[in-house]
């Protein structure tokens, strides 16, 4: 990693500007030889400098040139900047300039990675970055943002740090078991604490659950027999919210065909190829396929038709349903009702043909994933799917523990299994044993001869 | 007279190095500053305590000697942690400070290839960075091709009370004033460090009947595992537990400045250990707490020093007169010896191989307290190993490393090398990441066959171990082959568990929290030792987390297999921490394993250094 890496850091487009970033123990000294402005090369750290990228005698733009030396940089090492005009064609130049002379075009999230690497950031942050440079909407990004802030971490520093005071009292049990006046951390004690740490996982995990939501999508299907108005319904949740639908079939593994944004949600529709049929030809998703969809889905989207009976179908369908997620659009309500709905529950009545109560859908799904208090409360979520995974496995041990307490288990190996998750926390923000327990043990106790 | 080892220093590491290369064969020759004070216990009269005890039963394992000198000094044992659960019991005894020291001597006196000299090692004598022997203070010069220091506490030694310090040794001892000094021009980094011992009172001037009374176990036990007990069990001597209190904490902070440590001198560069902090700083630190535990450990049956643990200060002589006439019981107290804070060299230990042997300079090991451990126990089983691993460098085999899933002396070594120090370096149960496989019952099946191997453990003893493997064996096989069938189920309730639907293994049954070993034992056609039924017994019991403890160590093997070239360059690290950097140069890690551990060097080192590794 001696290598100077170059990567245009702006949307490729026609913007106003486009930046070119530069990081590396070379990166000042190979954009002064291709910068006007010679000056540069000595210049103070963080200071920005204007002249001209030539190619040789030719001017390819005028810039202004960020100059930041390490270590305060992102990556801690020397970055430059070069903030130019943002035709596609001078950038391209300028990138070929640098390459020419002794850059390599940094891989995708090389910058983050270096700036892990050299410990300008922990774990927790570095995907905390991915997920801000990847995020689809605002409310993302503010998690995103927080996530850099080291939120994340600090929450999981709380629960380790709990952890670690009962593990030390154990420890100093253990270890000064003929001091009478140390409090007996007992089978009970631990078990109460442990039940505390259980909620505090248990809130974080359901809060992330969200916080993914936002981040990724909700995973959505549309469901219903024949004609229901599916596609109409389809259709306006597009037309109406004037939303991005961005076809990308095939390209993911969860079968997304579609996202959706909806305010600030985005949803990831899975297999519209039924709903995509009009709605004249007798639509191919059939009830076996709505049922097969139903399990794959976050969100179901249940469309009945106001103007009929439920069916025999629909009662399948609908008794599928139970426990999921899911909101009963019933449609064409512009025409007479004739619809047994006292079966029906969560429904929202629409005219998809009139456009009546359409975005009563949106608002609906923020208030089942619990998400609008979001867009103003403290955005402290896992975004990602590796600190998700590692704390799940922290609930499962939690609860494994419990069942060792409940199978008289001592003590000390109830600690082991404290001390494995005690790690495992410390796997999600990169950290690994260290004097910390120690150190905790000796300055909470009083302890020796 | 030409020595293939010398040991500088008579201490609790001395004497195992000594024993162990003397032992192996070698030619070997004990030099120690007073031969009347070989084996001392400066400090505490005990031996043994949490995870210490265990460290006892391992050397004992090994073929070296501290188990078994305790096990004839006794005056009281316990097995500690009973009821926590099989891997933190550890044992503690109260040893006579007389009989220990006694019982040391006349082994090594009693030792073929051993020679003991009384004298003070001023230098040690190098050519081309490897040992030619050491030069003693009076000019003589000693040959040999190993020497193996052991100075304990007694390099640069300075004893402080209140406003005074003097270069002495422990109890006024001469103290060694050269030989850290000589180490430095060499290129050793120095470390000071501190600790201290509290006043021993006398005897018949306490009034015992306010204090309570602790007593040694009811059940006999021993450290080696080739002794019978020794002792008489009615006849084990108590200690006593009594509290400090409001006027004691109130003497201390009034004089609080006139303490060395906090003013009294203004010079003090050691660092006192955590674990064992004097009684000024837990009622500084710990302000809040009302009273302090105090113990009356009887030194020995044949004078009349009480040891005061819990109570060690750097007080002048008058303010310790008030403290310990303050304590309930102690009012009429005679003081016999004033307690002391001691400010002694160390060598920094990460410039230790993983064998003991200094990377500065071939053949020259260290061991003990000069390693910056504190304890005696600690100190002994560094001997050991130093003593193992001079002889077979002197054999030209491979050297000796205990891993740290097989030993908590694995533990302290891999510790103080990969770690370093802060402060005086104590073995805790919490420091062993495998310590179910690290029990006090097991240590015999861990490391026998390498004492066997070395020549530290004899024929008959390795027999003997080798029937108890067999035994344990058989004695599984047995318990996993018989079964009980509802037929059984009147018994069974009678111990109160459950009644049977189908027939259940012995073994599976024992799974039950309620069930003992020795409710099953009636049905087996043998007869086992109760050592034999305790290894099936916590092997049934705790299977899923030895299991588990296992796999963990498989990960570790694993880690420790990944070898980092010797000639592997750091400074070629770009990306590397500086402090990263700094530490792993220092160091100089065999083993990815070992890196990890580093101090300093954080997962992204780790993944750099990986990295440089696969692609550099």
């Amino acid at each position: 990693m001696e290598d100077t890496i170059v990567a245009i850091s702006t949307a490729q487009g026609v913007g106003a500007i486009s930046i070119i970033r530069v990081s590396g123990k070379d990166a000042i000294k190979i954009v002064c030889k291709i910068f006007s402005n010679k000056n540069f090369f000595n210049a103070p750290s963080h200071t920005i400098h204007y002249g001209y990228i030539m190619d040789g005698n030719e001017k390819i733009d005028e810039v202004l040139v960020s100059l930041m030396r390490a270590p305060k940089t992102f990556t801690k090492e020397d970055v430059v900047e070069i903030n130019a005009h943002g035709s596609i064609m001078t950038t391209d130049k300028i990138l070929e300039v640098l390459l020419i002379n002794g850059c390599r075009l940094a891989e995708p999230g090389e910058f983050t990675k270096r700036a892990f690497l050299n410990g300008r950031i922990d774990l927790t942050e570095a995907e905390g970055i991915m997920n801000l440079i990847n995020s689809k909407t605002d409310i993302s990004r503010k998690i995103a943002l927080n996530q850099v802030g080291g939120k994340v971490s600090s929450m999981i520093h709380d629960l380790r740090d709990d952890l670690a005071s009962i593990i030390a009292n154990i420890e100093v049990n253990i270890d000064y078991p003929e001091y009478e006046d140390i409090e007996e951390m007992t089978i009970d004690k631990i078990n109460s604490n442990l039940s505390e740490l259980e909620d505090k996982i248990d809130k974080i995990l359901k809060e992330s659950k969200n916080g993914e939501i936002l981040t990724n999508g909700i995973k959505t299907v549309i469901v219903g027999k024949p004609n229901v108005g599916k596609s109409s319904l389809l259709n306006r949740l597009i037309g109406e919210e004037k939303a991005i639908v961005t076809d990308i079939r095939g390209t993911t593994r969860d079968s997304v065909e579609a996202n959706l944004k909806l305010d600030n949600l985005i949803l990831n529709l899975i297999d519209t190829a039924g709903i995509r049929e009009t709605d004249d030809v007798v639509e191919s998703i059939g009830v076996d396929k709505s049922i097969k969809l139903i399990d794959q889905a976050d969100l179901i989207l249940f469309v009945v038709n106001y103007n009929e009976r439920l069916s025999e179908e629909d009662l399948i369908i609908l008794n599928k349903l139970k426990g999921k997620n899911y909101i009963t659009v019933v449609n064409k309500c512009d025409l007479d009702k004739k619809i047994d709905d006292e079966k029906l529950e969560n429904v929202i009545y629409i005219s998809a043909l009139k456009d009546n109560n359409i975005d009563k859908i949106g608002d609906r799904i923020k208030q089942m994933f619990n998400l609008e208090k979001i867009e103003t409360t403290d955005l402290t979520y896992l975004t990602s799917a590796r600190s998700g995974a590692i704390l799940r496995k922290v609930l499962d041990s939690v609860k494994e523990v419990r069942k060792g307490i409940k199978n008289n288990y001592p003590i000390d190996m109830v600690e082991i299994d404290l001390k494995d998750i005690w790690n495992l926390l410390g796997e999600i923000i990169g950290e690994s044993y260290d004097e910390e327990l120690l150190d905790n043990l000796f300055s909470r106790f009083c302890v020796g001869k | 007279m030409n020595y293939e080892v010398i040991v500088v220093g008579g201490g609790h590491a001395g004497c195992e190095a000594a024993l162990a290369t003397a032992r192996m064969g070698h030619k070997t020759l004990l030099v120690t500053g007073n031969i009347n004070n070989i084996a001392d216990m400066p400090c505490n009269p005990s031996i043994g305590g949490s995870a210490k005890g265990i460290v006892v039963r391992e050397i004992d394992a090994l073929g070296g000697e501290m188990g078994n000198n305790a096990d004839k000094s006794l005056l009281q044992i316990k097995m500690l942690n009973t009821a926590k659960g099989p891997a933190v019991r550890s044992l503690r005894a109260q040893a006579d400070k007389i009989i220990y020291p006694k019982n040391m001597i006349n082994t090594l006196n009693n030792t073929d290839n051993l020679d003991i000299k009384e004298a003070l090692v001023k230098d040690v004598i190098t050519s081309n960075n490897k040992v030619n022997g050491v030069l003693l203070e009076n000019g003589e010069e000693i040959n040999s091709k190993i020497v193996i220091l052991t100075t304990g506490t007694y390099m640069n030694a300075d004893i402080m009370i209140g406003d005074t310090r003097h270069r002495e040794g422990p109890h006024g001892e001469r103290p060694s004033n050269y030989l850290s000094d000589n180490l430095a021009k060499k290129g050793f980094k120095i470390k000071r460090l501190k600790t201290g011992t509290p006043p021993r009172i006398d005897k018949d001037s306490i009034d015992f009947s306010k204090a309570k009374k602790e007593d040694g176990d009811k059940v006999f036990h021993t450290f080696s595992f080739d002794n019978d007990p020794m002792y008489d069990i009615d006849k084990q001597v108590p200690c006593f537990l009594i509290y400090t209190n409001d006027e004691t904490h109130k003497i201390i902070r009034d004089n609080l400045n006139k303490s060395s440590m906090y003013g009294g001198l203004l010079d003090i560069k050691g660092v006192g250990p955590r674990y064992c902090p004097s009684i000024e700083d837990k009622i500084v630190r710990f302000s809040d707490k009302e009273r302090h535990q105090l113990f009356l450990e009887p030194e020995s049956l044949y004078y009349d020093d009480i040891y005061l643990q819990g109570f060690s200060t750097s007080m002048p002589y008058d303010v310790q007169e008030k403290m310990v006439h303050s304590l309930s019981g102690l009012e009429n107290a005679k003081i016999l010896k004033y307690a002391y804070a001691i400010e002694y060299d160390a060598i920094v230990p990460t410039q230790l191989k993983f064998n003991l042997e200094t990377k500065l300079i071939e053949n020259l090991f260290t061991a003990g307290q000069i390693n910056g451990t504190s304890g005696y126990e600690e100190a002994a089983c560094q001997g050991l190993m130093a003593g193992i691993n001079a002889s077979l460098k002197l054999e030209g085999k491979d050297p000796f490393i205990l891993r740290r899933d097989e030993a908590y002396i694995g533990v302290l070594i891999d510790d103080l090398i990969t770690k370093g120090i802060r402060d005086p370096y104590r073995l805790l149960t919490s420091r062993a990441e495998y310590r179910l496989l690290l029990r006090t019952d097991n240590a015999d099946l861990r490391l026998r066959e390498y004492g066997h191997k070395f020549g530290l453990v004899n024929k008959e003893k390795y027999d003997k171990f080798l029937k108890k493997k067999n035994d344990i064996e058989k004695a599984s096989l047995e318990f996993k082959e018989k079964r009980l069938t509802p037929k059984n189920n009147d018994y069974l309730e009678s111990l109160g568990t459950k009644p049977l639907k189908d027939g259940v293994s012995l073994y599976d049954l024992l799974r039950r929290p309620e069930i003992n070993v020795e409710d099953l034992t009636k049905f087996l056609d043998n007869e086992y030792d109760v050592d034999v039924l305790e290894q099936v017994s916590i092997s049934s019991k705790y299977e899923g987390y030895i299991k588990k403890a296992l796999r963990e160590a498989e990960k570790l093997k694993h880690l420790e297999n990944k070898k980092i070239p010797n000639d592997i360059d750091y400074d070629a690290m770009h990306n590397l921490a500086s402090e990263a950097k700094q530490k792993l140069k220092e160091v100089r890690p065999n083993t990815i394993g070992q890196a990890m551990r580093i101090s300093g060097v954080n997962p992204a080192d780790i993944s750099i250094l990986t990295m440089y590794m696969k692609w550099g």
